[in-house]
């Protein structure tokens, strides 16, 4: 029963090779990482890149077959209930009865956690006020909007006032306005002093969030490291071009040594470069104008999340399919 | 000491007491059985039996009154069965994974389903007693306060541990299953054989030996007997058949629903520790 005791930015998560498989298929294909106490930490990957599945190990809702993982100290098979006890979580689908009420939700939720009634009773209190839910507290869930049911979702999370906090997919299907309100009451938790553990498959999201990111695809690691970290991996600025003949342009560019990377796109491609973008564009257009290749369109921009993964993955992020992350999906381990 | 099943109690009577419709039907539904199958039967048997004679000591009973016990079995059997199709439901758009995912012990889930739906059978069977003495049932005929006092609370126990056994199999089905479709089909084909291979609305004399013994040890049979007993008396008559019930007789059917609550709260058990909800 004994954990470790916990020092100030000492690793609150830790996992080791883990693995997981649903029969054949393994979602989660030997990945390590740790979350550092008061970080935001995000998984960015695709629908089905194994992102729930590696949280479901976490959170305890998944037995644990491969690897090692502990949570707040507790590793999740020994003292799965100390576990339970010290985090907080927000499912992927929006897990509300709609017959209950904004109150009767977070004092179900305080009662299911043995939290006494007058603690319980405060807390709800402060968290409607948090998440600006005052004035809902005795309407039925099924009359919220999508905002604010995965606000309360959020109050919920952290009735308990959890160590760590797991969103898995917290904006998903809402409008970017709500989205942007909902970062907002993420970085607030955060500032108090919850670790939070968050699954996305929008970068503009791990990008605004997160202190620390890992992409994840196919259920591995393939980079991890502060938005800031893995942007520059891709060198400082990337330029965008479509040219007449794209191949021969690729091969000529490829040549030139200011460029450090190209990748292909369907119309284009993407060069990113070691130098100042500004600086090296004007090369790239006189070299292909002495070859006559003649460029129909260019653009310069700082990398972005969206390149990182394209770069890493060698696809784009596959949007939302229908009924992937669908209200009743009934398929296990949602992605 | 976790009181978790208090708090999975208070939400499942939330909902009984917010649906209106529900409500009002699982209320509705028993006193309808017994106002139009209950007096159109009992106007038909009766006519039929009033030559027959009674022996010394035993006292003939209208056919209203001998289905009224069972018609009390049937609306707790099938409230119980479709007691914990709450579960199911939590399970795809509920609140399941909160509650899997939380520190509470699984079997405090089936505890607080299988009270919630023992304090709705109670509510229906008062109902049933009520309603059905309203329009006739014989039922308590010549007991003091007292021994009607005893009488209902022993119909009482026996409703609370057969509905506890068949909420405790509703549930384990229910953390089972995928949808409520599949539920609904399971729940039909159980409730079939249960009701029509039990003494709700005929005697069991005349059914040929193997069902005479399949019946015998249903649990339905097992509750109207125990009904039976507190409401109608240890001696008395009805469809032409002699019924005489000793106090042992009654002990022993109150044990098989024990024994039965007993298996199927093992069985949810099983189910809940093997259910995995991501």
């Amino acid at each position: 029963m004994a954990a470790e005791p916990l020092t100030e930015k000492e690793a609150i998560i830790t996992v080791e090779n883990l693995e997981y498989a649903y029969g054949d298929f393994k979602a989660v294909d030997g990945i390590s990482f740790t979350v550092k106490k008061g970080e935001i930490f995000s998984f960015l990957g695709p629908n089905g890149a194994g992102k729930s599945t590696a949280i479901n190990v976490l959170i305890t809702l998944l037995a644990l077959q491969k690897g090692k993982a502990s949570v707040a100290g507790y590793d999740v098979t020994k003292d799965p209930q100390k576990v339970r006890e010290s985090i907080g979580i927000v499912f992927q689908e929006i897990t509300l009865d709609r017959d209950m009420t904004v109150w009767e939700i977070l004092e179900f939720h305080g009662k299911l956690y043995s939290m006494p009634r007058t603690e319980r009773r405060e807390r709800i209190e402060e968290l409607l006020t948090l998440v600006q839910l005052e004035s809902k507290r005795d309407v039925r869930t099924k009359n919220l909007s999508g905002g604010m049911k995965r606000r309360l979702e959020i109050a919920r999370g952290l009735m308990t006032r959890p160590i760590v906090l797991f969103l898995d997919e917290p904006t998903i299907g809402l409008d970017p306005q709500t989205r942007m309100r909902m970062w907002d009451y993420i970085k607030n938790v955060n500032k108090e002093g919850t670790t939070i553990f968050l699954t996305t498959h929008y970068m503009d999201e791990a990008d605004q969030l997160s202190d620390q990111i890992s992409i994840i695809d196919n259920g591995k690691i393939i980079i991890s490291g502060t938005s800031w970290q893995l942007k520059n991996t891709l060198g400082q600025d990337i330029i965008y071009l479509e040219t007449s003949d794209n191949d021969a342009a690729v091969q000529l560019l490829r040549t030139l040594p200011s460029v450090k990377d190209i990748t292909k796109k369907p119309r284009g491609f993407l060069v990113s470069v070691h130098k100042d973008g500004t600086k090296v564009l004007p090369n790239i257009i006189e070299a292909l104008r002495q070859s006559n290749i003649s460029i129909d369109t260019v653009n310069l921009k700082k990398p972005s999340m969206d390149d990182v993964f394209v770069h890493y993955t060698g696809k784009e992020i596959r949007d939302d399919q229908p009924g992937k992350n669908g209200f009743i999906s009934l398929r296990p381990g949602g992605s | 000491m976790n009181y978790g099943f208090a708090n999975i109690y208070w939400r499942d009577m939330i909902r009984f007491v917010r649906f209106r419709t529900m409500l009002i039907s699982s209320l509705l539904q028993p006193a309808l059985w017994l106002a139009f199958f209950g007096i159109a039967m009992s106007s038909s048997f009766d006519s039929l039996m009033s030559g027959m004679p009674v022996p010394p000591g035993a006292h003939a009973v209208r056919y209203l009154t001998f289905m009224a016990a069972g018609i009390i079995a049937m609306t707790t059997l099938f409230t119980s069965l479709f007691g914990g199709m709450i579960i199911l439901f939590d399970k795809n758009w509920g609140l399941m994974r909160e509650i899997l995912a939380s520190p509470m012990p699984r079997d405090h889930v089936i505890i607080g389903i299988g009270l919630s739906g023992v304090t709705k059978s109670f509510i229906q069977a008062i109902i049933i007693m009520v309603f059905g003495i309203l329009i006739g049932a014989g039922f308590f005929v010549g007991f003091s306060a007292v021994q009607i006092t005893i009488a209902v609370v022993g119909i009482l126990a026996f409703v609370a541990i057969f509905a506890l056994g068949f909420l405790f199999l509703s549930a384990g089905i229910a953390v089972s299953m995928e949808t409520p479709e599949g539920m609904q089909g399971i729940m039909t084909l159980l409730t079939m054989p249960i009701f029509f291979a039990s003494n709700a609305l005929y005697p069991l004399d005349a059914f040929p030996e193997f069902l005479k013994v399949l019946s015998t040890f249903n649990p339905m049979t097992l509750l109207i007997n125990g009904i039976r007993y507190f409401a109608i008396g240890d001696d008395f008559v009805a469809l032409g058949k002699h019924y005489v019930y000793t106090t042992s007789d009654i002990l022993l059917s109150f044990s098989g629903l024990i024994v039965f609550a007993l298996i199927m709260y093992a069985f949810a058990r099983w189910r809940f520790n093997k259910a995995v909800v991501t």
